[in-house]
């Protein structure tokens, strides 16, 4: 075994393509940053299939940005023109529809894999120290692709996009004292309208992408700072080879995350080339059926939710009831889960990091966690009424809609994962950490 | 853990599953389930020449351009001596010759546009719908539907389908005690069509709505088997490649 | 031992499935890139705006000129009399190419006239140096074009001259001949631009 190689030989250049390197070297850290980030970047053998959605989402923002560029070369972000110019790029652009399509199956598709990247931060405790600050970007990204998709979804100027904008724009607009003047500052007219949606385009094209794009590549300098953690959240650089110094848990990104990666890109491409070319309205979940109605400022449709993604956070916003004669309460309950989030890596008082090796309490509080916030995502997404009243006899709750009590305690649980988090953490019964991963 | 994983991924899809009926059904009427096929060329442009002579009048499909027409296997020829009576340029959109202000002035308010009309209520809902008028002399037009209440437009299709009427047909336990009455909709005086072929001739108006609400689709399905085989060739190379790779790794 | 062990490596097995996996990738980017590069082409709406425009030539009298829009570029419409007719042939030595051999025009259009009909000139109105639209200066021996202009049109930009039927005069800044875009006579009194004749 001593005789071979530990590591792969590096590709060698001869001739003049070894010369072109080396000029450009001498002026761009190329063969540096190649390394650093791809060739000679560690990240633990044992990946799972948690690990692929990272790759994906940068796949993702990149399908986003370029066919955002070819949608916005036949867009009109103009009131009386934005409905009609996307159905222009639907019908009379050659391949318009295929790149629309892409695009709205994009956005949907970015928050599944986004989530997807989350769960697997929280349940490999890939937010505890060191990794901080990667984490808050990652929320920072998180908050950012919120914004961009409730701009974006202005755009098409149906009915949806225009009364998703309106309720979302007046919950700003619930915030005690400045509220009112601050929804007109953001509509730019004293309804949505044609000053609303310019403004909308101006910050989905240019000013949230750029912000997103930011942060993602400092959301990658922090991970490729601290290195990657793995399913079994021990730190790989404490074993490191005696005679090359590499971890000995770990291999170069390239070639074996980026081959491996391939496959997940191949299997994501397959799941979304099937909604694209098979069901881009997804049954009304990826494009909404109101939302082929232009907007109409005189006519509410009938059942307005907003889009899957944020169902969540709007069953909670409905769950709480006003107090005070102001809607502030269910405003502030709404943005907390989602700023909660970044305080995370401070509440954890676990010893381990992965839920491989946690104990039953923090294992319940997570399943509690998870399911509470699907359940929510789906009570968002349906009214209030759609599991009936409590019968008139139960005292004190008699007659309340039992799908808005459960939100409120399906509330009050994602919320307990994050406030009792330095309690039960401490108490749990873990177990004790391997000290080399499991392959 | 694999359960545990199962579990996170199986939940999402078991959302959507519940969701799913309970978006559809914000009138509580059953629809009846149109039987369209969009590869049915000759009902297209059967639809398409039911669609000109009767929606059109009132109706704009300001979207939707003439010229298209030729996807679904008529020449230019043939579209502008069958179909097009407002305009004689072929790439010109399909719009009434009403004058908005007249219709306001008529109807009370401007018809809807019907370009994108099967996208936003469905086929199943059109077809239901356009089956689904009665006799209603409480009603300004003398006409109701069952699955649209109190709609502003006439039944214009009654020579055809002759005209129903809702009656009672029994009772049955309500909320609470008391009885509601069952009502069914029945044939009062038929039309020039029999029922069966009054359902073809809907079917064939549904299956072009719904080809005009996304004229790209054909395409776009057949596109898709395609872009689906290829990816299952790239799925083989792409583990191989990893698999060879990863044999080095211990 | 580290969790790299490189002995099963088969350089050219590799080398045969990196190749195909490229293969794979390339066929991908490209399905996704002719797309979007197609879009950039002209959509259903401006093919329709630029499909073929009727113009009546009733209300031309002999001597005048009309111009149309025809996809978003002037065409010309030049009622030539006779004597302009006539002076055609005479430019033929100050031409630099007399007898359209490198000039844009339809196979039919033929002559001295560069016409279907003689008294009926059609051109597209756009200077082949650059791009300007020429001014019709009809009247011979113009002062400011010199005793011997034959009448032709001048252009504002660079100064290029030609006769009236489109040709470029010799030394000009104008390499070619004004282009002459594809028509037909529906009836005598109706021109159609944008479509050849039948049969032609």
């Amino acid at each position: 075994m001593a005789s071979i190689p530990q590591t792969p030989a590096k590709p060698q250049l001869g001739g003049l393509a070894g010369k072109a390197l080396g000029w450009v070297d001498d002026r761009f850290p190329l063969s540096k940053l190649y390394n650093e980030h791809l060739g000679e970047y560690y990240a633990p053998k044992n990946f799972n299939f948690w690990y692929y959605f990272g790759s994906l989402a940068l796949l993702i923002l990149v399908m986003q940005i370029v066919t955002g560029i070819f949608l916005t070369m036949n867009y009109k972000p103009d009131a009386k023109f934005a409905f009609a110019s996307v159905e222009y790029i639907m019908r009379d652009v050659s391949w318009g529809w295929l790149i629309r399509y892409m695009h709205s199956t994009g956005a949907s598709m970015f928050f599944l894999v986004v989530y997807l990247h989350m769960m697997r931060g929280l349940m490999y405790g890939s937010y505890r120290k060191p990794r901080e600050l990667l984490w808050i970007f990652g929320c920072m990204i998180y908050l950012a692709l919120m914004a961009e998709a409730f701009f974006g979804y202005l755009l098409p100027w149906g009915q949806m996009s225009y009364w998703g904008a309106q309720v979302i724009i007046n919950l700003f607009g619930a915030i005690p004292l400045v509220g009112e003047d601050l929804a007109i500052w953001i509509r730019g007219d004293y309804n949505i309208g044609d000053a609303t949606l310019n403004r909308f385009f101006a910050f989905h094209v240019i000013a949230i992408p750029m912000v997103l794009l930011g942060l993602v590549a400092a959301h990658l300098v922090a991970l490729h700072e601290v290195g990657s953690n793995n399913p079994d959240g021990i730190d790989i650089k404490k074993n490191k080879d005696p005679v090359n110094g590499t971890p000995l848990d770990g291999i170069p990104f390239h070639p074996y995350y980026t081959v491996k990666d391939l496959v997940g890109v191949v299997v994501f491409l397959g799941a979304f080339t099937s909604i694209v070319f098979f069901a881009p309205e997804m049954g009304g979940y990826f494009l909404e059926g109101p939302n082929f109605v232009p907007a109409d400022p005189l006519v509410t449709p009938a059942h307005i939710a907003p889009v899957w993604y944020f169902t969540p956070f709007y069953a909670m916003l409905r769950a709480v009831p006003s107090m005070l004669g102001s809607q502030f309460p269910g405003v502030a309950v709404m943005g907390g889960a989602t700023l909660i989030l970044f305080t995370l890596p401070w509440l954890d008082r676990g010893k381990v990091r992965s839920v491989r090796y946690r104990g039953p309490i923090y294992k319940g509080f997570l399943t509690a966690f998870v399911v509470s916030f699907l359940i929510l995502g789906y009570l968002g997404v349906v009214p209030t009424t759609v599991w009936g009243q409590l019968p008139k006899g139960v005292p004190m709750l008699g007659g309340v809609d039992t799908a808005t009590l459960v939100s409120r305690m399906l509330t009050i649980v994602y919320f307990s994962f994050f406030i009792l988090m330095p309690w039960y953490t401490k108490i749990d019964k873990e177990k004790p950490e391997p000290t080399r991963v499991n392959y | 853990m694999k359960t545990l994983l199962k579990n996170f991924l199986a939940a999402p899809l078991l959302a959507l599953t519940i969701a799913g009926p309970a978006m559809a059904n914000t009138e509580e009427v059953r629809l009846d389930a149109a039987p369209i096929n969009l590869r049915d060329q000759p009902s297209l442009q059967r639809g398409a020449k039911t669609f000109v002579n009767n929606c059109l009048n009132c109706h704009n499909a300001q979207f939707m351009r003439y010229s298209h027409l030729t996807q679904i296997g008529l020449t230019e020829d043939q579209v502008k001596k069958n179909l097009m009576f407002t305009t004689d340029k072929i790439a010109d959109s399909m719009v009434s010759a009403l004058d908005p202000k007249d219709a306001k002035e008529w109807f009370g308010k401007v018809p809807p546009d019907l370009t994108l009309v099967a996208r936003v209520r469905g086929a199943d809902w059109l077809y239901s719908y356009l089956r689904s008028y009665y006799r209603d002399d409480a009603s300004p037009t003398g006409w109701n539907n069952l699955v649209f209440k109190n709609v502003g437009m006439p039944h214009i299709l009654h020579e055809l389908q002759g005209t129903q009427v809702l009656t009672k047909v029994g009772e049955k336990k309500g909320h609470g005690e008391h009885m509601e009455p069952v009502m069914k909709l029945t044939m009062d005086k038929p039309g020039t069509m029999t029922p069966v072929e009054y359902d073809a001739y809907v079917t064939d108006l549904v299956n072009y709505l719904t080809y005009m609400g996304e004229p790209a689709r054909p395409q776009r399905t057949q596109l898709g088997v395609i872009a689906l085989f290829f990816l299952v060739l790239a799925f083989f190379a792409t583990l191989w490649l990893k698999n060879e790779y990863w044999k080095d790794v211990r | 031992m580290s969790a790299i062990v490189l002995d099963e490596v088969d350089p050219k097995k590799r080398r045969i499935l990196i190749a195909a996996s490229a293969g794979v990738g390339a066929i991908a980017a490209a399905s996704v890139a002719i797309p979007l590069a197609v879009s950039m082409k002209p959509s259903a709406r401006a093919l329709a705006a630029g499909a073929a425009v009727q113009v009546p030539l009733g209300t031309i009298e002999p001597g005048q000129m009309l111009t149309v829009e025809f996809r978003g570029a002037p065409h010309w419409i030049l009622r030539r009399t006779p004597e302009m007719s006539a002076q055609l042939a005479k430019n033929d030595g100050l031409l630099s190419d007399p007898d359209c051999k490198s000039s844009k025009q339809p196979s039919y259009v033929k002559g001295a006239g560069r016409s279907i009909k003689e008294e009926w000139f059609v051109a597209k109105g756009v200077c082949t140096h650059l791009g300007c639209s020429p001014t019709l200066r009809k009247e011979i021996g113009a002062a400011d074009l010199g005793a011997d202009w034959p009448g032709g049109f001048f252009c504002p930009c660079h100064q290029s001259k030609f006769d009236l039927a489109g040709r470029v005069f010799k030394g000009m800044p104008a390499p070619l001949n004004l282009a002459i875009p594809s028509y037909t006579f529906v009836t005598d009194t109706l021109l159609m631009i944008g479509e050849d004749p039948k049969g032609a």
